[in-house]
């Protein structure tokens, strides 16, 4: 297999299931094993949320942008809120911005936990998958407990927040991070004992720090190459600026480094949600806020579990916005994955991808193939994958020509 | 009031290097600066402050449609956090940019996003897919313009309770 080959095979992956459970989709382009090239095509899942709230009053566009991601809820809603607080120059109580922050805390922690039992899926350790996943359940009740939702909390408003804390809530959380505590302590000795673990993540998905900066890479995957970037301590926003916490690095550079500064912030969050509600300070939790908005422009940034969320809102005086722009993770993670990808082995794909703990939404609805003999592209429509699919399943014996005969309707799309 | 002597030095270098910029560099708040720059100085203004005042991050690049002119905003910060907001406009009729993807290869993606959604066109940003819309989707409609709306939003409400594929 060592010799040159003449024909490099480009392959689509995805944009269902690409090894991940959201659409995108990958042309990947080999040559035996080794991957050559990557072209990444996003968009399938863009629903014109921004334009949305354009026709919408700005309360409405709150809940409407909590739902731009379904894990970080919280990050888009803080993030648009603040853009907004900014614009009307409301000035919040103190105990509103422990309470956001708090939940800004517990968000990171469910977000991670589930980041380690994808990784552990993507790698075939399925035993990490159920363990992390059932602790995040403990998570999960917390903040149904606290705002009566598992996900799309619905906990800002414009002033504030919209549910307290009790005192026998902050029990349970406090109760809840004891336990945590200890599962993560086991995770960290897994991660930095494990030889299987260990092995299977270092050296893959490799991003110098260099690189890092060039291509610029946001939350732990650029911390994981020892960029020492995050929001909550560089444009500090809610009551990250009185709070300790450290930023956790490696210079590992690679999937392994990712995992342990995710394991690691898991650590750090249970830290700062302790301190949080221990010098919980007294008051109200939100102040009122005016429906119309006066006329002006803000940009608010976030440190989303994934890396820097970056909202930027203009008013016009009106009750609804005059533009909204939301500028997710991934997206600026994008063009690190794809280069972490060249000269790889394939089946480090969904790993790599994993590690930057993707949220995105994508689309391809052609398929390249190489004409055996050829070496010529060819691009085959969806109506002749199908009936490609009818004749090979054919000569196996199987003819499935009258099932799902409606799915080649999917040829004028 | 927060120490805004940071701030005030980011002002005082800018308006310095460009005094056309005398009257449009604002701090809104700690971190945040905004600048109004001409169109014709818009590609020099943001290499002077990516290469000479370290705004080494781009966060993101903002599109918007401002009636008789498109808008751009690019969100530029330092690794301290503090934030530049460059803004231009070009006419609608030839909105023209320069790509910005030999500073920041992630502009990439965002500059695809003017491109898709408003109508932009980017001189410098090489051959790629649509981003975010369809490959598709048809030509001359920007979604982000206020005089788009979106075909189905035409039609009749649909009734919640009818649902006759049950």
């Amino acid at each position: 297999m060592s010799e040159t080959r003449s024909r490099d095979v480009t392959i689509p992956i995805g944009p269902q299931h690409p090894a991940l459970k959201e659409p995108t989709s990958f042309s990947v382009t080999l040559s035996g094993e080794k991957i050559l090239q990557v072209g990444v095509r996003l968009g399938y899942n863009h629903r014109g949320i921004e334009k949305a709230c354009e026709s919408r009053s700005f309360i409405q566009s709150l809940y409407l942008i909590e739902r731009v991601c379904g894990i970080c809820s919280h990050s888009h809603s803080s993030c648009f809120v603040q853009a907004v607080e900014e614009i009307a120059g409301l000035q919040l109580p103190h105990r509103a911005m422990y309470l956001r922050t708090i939940i800004a805390e517990l968000e990171r922690l469910h977000s991670h936990l589930l980041w380690l039992g994808v990784a552990g899926h993507e790698i075939g350790f399925d035993t990490l998958l159920m363990y992390t996943w059932r602790d995040r359940e403990i998570v999960m009740d917390l903040l149904a407990a606290i705002t009566g939702n598992r996900v799309n909390y619905g906990m800002n408003t414009f002033g504030g927040v919209r549910r307290d804390i009790s005192p026998e809530q902050k029990a349970d959380i406090l109760k809840a991070m004891d336990t945590l505590e200890e599962r993560t302590k086991y995770y960290i000795s897994v991660a930095t004992e494990e030889t299987t673990l260990i092995q299977r993540l270092s050296g893959v998905g490799v991003l110098s720090h260099d690189d890092a900066i060039r291509l610029g890479a946001v939350g732990p995957t650029a911390r994981a190459s020892n960029v020492k970037r995050d929001i909550r301590k560089d444009d500090p926003y809610a009551a990250y600026d009185q709070v300790p916490f450290e930023v956790i690095t490696s210079d590992l550079n690679d999937v392994y480094g990712r995992t342990l500064v995710r394991v690691r912030e898991l650590m750090e969050s249970y830290k700062l949600i302790r301190h949080l509600l221990n010098s919980l300070p007294d008051g109200p939790i939100a102040v009122k806020a005016p429906r119309k908005m006066p006329a002006g422009e803000a940009v608010s940034r976030y440190e989303a579990p994934r890396g820097e969320n970056v909202h930027y809102v203009r008013a016009n005086g009106s009750e609804k916005p005059e533009r909204v722009k939301v500028r997710a993770p991934t997206l600026a993670n994008v063009q690190a994955v794809a280069h972490m990808l060249i000269d790889r082995y394939l089946a480090d794909l969904p790993i790599v991808v994993a590690a930057i703990d993707p949220c995105f939404s994508c689309t391809d609805r052609l398929i390249d193939l190489t004409r055996e003999g050829g070496g010529r592209c060819d691009v085959i429509t969806w109506g002749q994958l199908h009936d490609y699919s009818l004749r090979w399943y054919k000569k196996q014996g199987m003819d499935l020509s009258k099932l799902n005969s409606r799915f080649k309707c999917g040829e004028s799309s | 009031m927060s120490d805004m002597s940071q701030e005030q030095a980011i002002q005082t270098e800018l308006t310095a290097a460009y005094p056309c910029l005398q009257d449009t560099v604002r701090i809104q708040r700690a971190r945040r600066l905004y600048a109004a720059v001409p169109r014709e100085r818009i590609g020099e203004v943001f290499a002077f402050v990516v290469r000479k005042m370290d705004f080494s991050m781009l966060c993101a690049i903002t599109g918007l449609d401002e009636g008789e002119t498109l808008g751009v905003i690019y969100h530029l910060a330092r690794p301290d956090g503090t934030m530049l907001n460059l803004s231009a406009s070009v006419p609608k009729e030839r909105p023209i940019l320069r790509s910005v993807t030999g500073f920041f290869p992630a502009a990439d993606a965002y500059e695809r996003e003017l491109i898709d959604l408003l109508g932009f066109q980017v001189e410098g940003l090489g051959p790629g897919p649509h981003y975010p819309l369809p490959d598709d989707w048809p030509a001359g409609q920007y979604p982000l313009r206020k005089d788009w709306t979106a075909p189905d939003q035409a039609g009749p409400p649909r009734q919640g309770s009818e649902n006759p594929d049950v």
